[in-house]
């Protein structure tokens, strides 16, 4: 039994954007436990209103550094659907195709670069470029093949340039993109060595029973639109999704917090396969097994392993995309828009999990009501209540206090967060 | 402030001092940080010629002592501004990464409406500290700007180059549309797109319309820009007011000749 614990750590490092972590323990009990945001609001939601629909997905992108395409592409998503607009085959594919390369690209940067320094022992990567470069070097390789993909689909690894409502300004050279074949192939033999890696790590044994939100897949894997699903049942349409966020105001956060069932819920890479683990690609589906991941999996720090899975599917998946694309003709890459009055919601499924943007229109195609709902902000509340869990389990096994702040940081960074996001 | 290590660096024979180089943000997306560690190929290269003391997205440790500080995003909080005076106080070198800390950045754009309506309409009645949304050279000397959004990293690389060896800093006179035009690129209001090309500042290599994407000005303006003329060539083009508004306005470069635009006082 641990008696007293004072941690207090102010702006928790190696994650996108700031949050406090507050623990005390005073004679075995725990008195607080608190993750508090107090990333500074930029008001999006707010200063979206009047502005013409083609400035939507132009200026929501950059709600964020890291999901800009996620962003994206959901704000047109939602446009799309408010103007009825059905896409071809081709800009779906492109997009997935594109959506699936900031995926890897992101999940790359949080395992190797923010979530593995703490199973190594280590305040960041960088003195693994001395001791252990190979390493870093892999990393580099998975992260750069990501980011060249997405400048070729989407014009732009971040903030990207090609995507609009309607398609794309332009689309790639297939020469281009037939060269990407040996380098996704390349990834499958480094996304190996990387799960070698993790295999390696100890990840905490902490479970806390959780409902999981996400896209629910038809069929396949779901990561751009579609119906929501939640592992304790609740099943709702797209532009339903008030009801799956319930999004409130907390005195603790910048951020809004969220709940359904609970007193709160999770959304990213763990929902996404607790809720759609067969229709992961067959060898994500066998490195899952081989984690022991299974449905419905309660532990947080499984995250890091389920992006880990999910960077298998998308590179397999990739593949497939390119090669479909590869065998088609070309149509035209964009179709034409006609503004009208209503509201549209694109649910995508960005690296942190499920993300929504709502738009409503006048006549002209002018916003008159803007509503984003980022992953993050959706996980706060699970974050808050695991880390109260976490506090009190330690506590009781007595950990040493460096131990429960190790833990309880490495708790935080196994959602990924993105704090910035969460309070756009 | 720096440091010279045992496999020092050598420019023309002058050996090159390590300086310690610190990152923060402010409000903004993490963008401009992230296209730093986002250029995989250069790097290890990058990271050769500076000792990076602090950089809370991507390491633990951190220090008070640098020579050069990167500062991301705009001030839209009291607490920023005392965050970035004391960054003005430690740093030699105050370097403004982006344009939310050059211009404002898209933070900017809630200046357009009244703060209470602004906190309303995200908050409701909840309690929300936030102030408009300004640059950092409102509050402090700024000795360097790298703009762009986000910006390019092959730009944020031989600028800093340039500060460790010692070197004079230039940004380009000229507007995106020459890069353009050099890049060979189809003049994309032949094809019916609006460009703020010719009057933005260059140094992107006119990245949006190599995509066939005009460009919405995010540099800011290009020494001695043509505003007049740009105006005429939209009018003649066929595109609304509005359209030149939404993209002289939306990442802040062009503050001055929007007001007079939106109060009907430009040519």
């Amino acid at each position: 039994m641990k008696l007293n614990c004072n941690i207090d750590v102010h702006h928790l490092t190696r994650v996108e954007g700031h949050g406090n972590i507050k623990i005390r323990i005073q004679d075995g009990k725990l008195v607080e436990a608190r993750w508090e945001v107090v990333e500074t609001p930029r008001f999006f939601e707010a200063f979206l209103v009047g502005k013409k629909w083609d400035n939507a997905p132009w200026i929501c992108g950059r709600i964020c550094g890291i999901c800009s395409i996620g962003h994206t592409l959901a704000s047109i998503r939602a446009v799309e659907n408010a103007f009825g607009i059905v896409t071809t085959e081709q800009t779906r594919k492109l997009r997935l195709l594109l959506k699936h390369m900031e995926t890897l690209q992101s999940h790359i940067l949080h395992l190797y670069f923010l979530a593995a320094p703490d199973f190594l022992n280590s305040g960041s990567v960088f003195p693994f470029i001395e001791s252990s470069p190979e390493v870093v070097v892999r990393a580099a390789i998975l992260k750069l093949l990501a980011n060249d993909v997405c400048d070729c689909i989407g014009g732009r690894r971040m903030h990207p340039t090609r995507t609009v409502v309607g398609g794309f300004t332009m689309l790639p050279a297939k020469k281009q993109l037939s060269e990407f074949g040996g380098r996704l192939k390349a990834a499958c033999d480094d996304l190996s060595k990387t799960a070698e890696l993790f295999r390696s790590f100890a990840i905490p044994d902490f479970s806390r029973e959780t409902e999981f939100v996400s896209l629910k897949g038809e069929g396949d894997y779901p990561f751009i639109g579609g119906d929501l699903i939640s592992t304790d049942g609740i099943q709702k349409k797209e532009y339903e999704y008030k009801q799956m966020t319930n999004e409130y105001i907390v005195e603790q956060s910048t951020s809004k917090w969220s709940r359904l069932s609970r007193k709160s819920f999770a959304v990213g890479a763990l929902a996404r396969m607790n809720n759609n683990f067969a229709s992961l690609h067959p060898k994500a589906l066998e490195t899952a097994i081989s984690f022991g991941l299974k449905p419905v999996n309660h532990n947080p720090y499984m995250n890091n392993i389920a992006q880990l899975i999910e960077c298998i599917h998308v590179v397999a998946e990739a593949s497939d995309i390119i090669n479909d694309l590869l065998d088609s003709e070309f149509s035209e890459p964009r179709q034409a828009v006609t503004a009208r009055a209503g509201v549209g919601v694109g649910a995508v499924e960005v690296p942190r999990g499920i993300l929504y943007h709502c738009y409503e229109f006048d006549d002209t195609g002018h916003i008159v009501k803007c509503d984003c709902v980022i992953p993050t902000s959706q996980n706060h509340a699970n974050i808050q209540h695991d880390l109260e869990e976490l506090a009190a389990q330690c506590s009781r096994q007595g950990k040493t206090d460096r131990d429960i702040e190790l833990l309880a940081q490495m708790l935080v960074r196994a959602y990924d967060p993105c704090i910035s996001c969460s309070v756009h | 402030m720096a440091e010279t290590t045992p496999e020092q660096k050598n420019f023309l024979g002058v050996p090159v001092v390590k300086p310690r180089v610190a990152f923060f943000e402010l409000s903004s997306c993490e963008g401009c940080q992230l296209q730093i560690i986002n250029n995989e190929a250069t790097l290890l290269d990058f990271l050769s010629l500076v000792q990076v003391v602090n950089f809370r997205e991507a390491m633990t440790e951190k220090s008070d002592e640098y020579a050069i500080a990167f500062v991301e995003g705009s001030i839209t909080r009291k607490n920023e501004i005392e965050k970035l005076l004391e960054i003005r106080r430690n740093a030699k070198i105050l370097v403004a990464l982006g344009s939310c800390a050059c211009f404002g950045g898209v933070n900017q754009l809630k200046n357009r409406f009244d703060p209470a309506w602004v906190k309303r309409e995200v908050y409701g009645y909840s309690p929300v500290d936030t102030e408009k949304a300004q640059p950092l050279e409102d509050f402090v000397k700024v000795d360097l700007n790298i703009y762009g959004c986000p910006v390019k990293k092959e730009e944020v690389e031989k600028i800093v180059t340039n500060l460790v060896i010692g070197k004079d800093i230039r940004y380009p006179r000229y507007p995106v549309c020459m890069e353009c035009k050099a890049n060979e690129n189809v003049c994309l209001f032949d094809v019916g797109e609006p460009c703020l090309g010719p009057i933005t500042r260059a140094g992107c290599d006119s990245w949006c319309p190599n995509n066939k994407a005009g460009c919405w000005g995010c540099r800011g303006p290009a020494d001695a820009a043509n505003m007049e003329e740009m105006k005429k060539i939209m009018d003649e083009k066929g595109f609304a007011e509005e359209i030149m508004i939404d993209r002289l306005e939306c990442f802040g470069g062009f503050k001055e000749y929007v007001d007079k635009l939106r109060k009907g006082q430009a040519p």
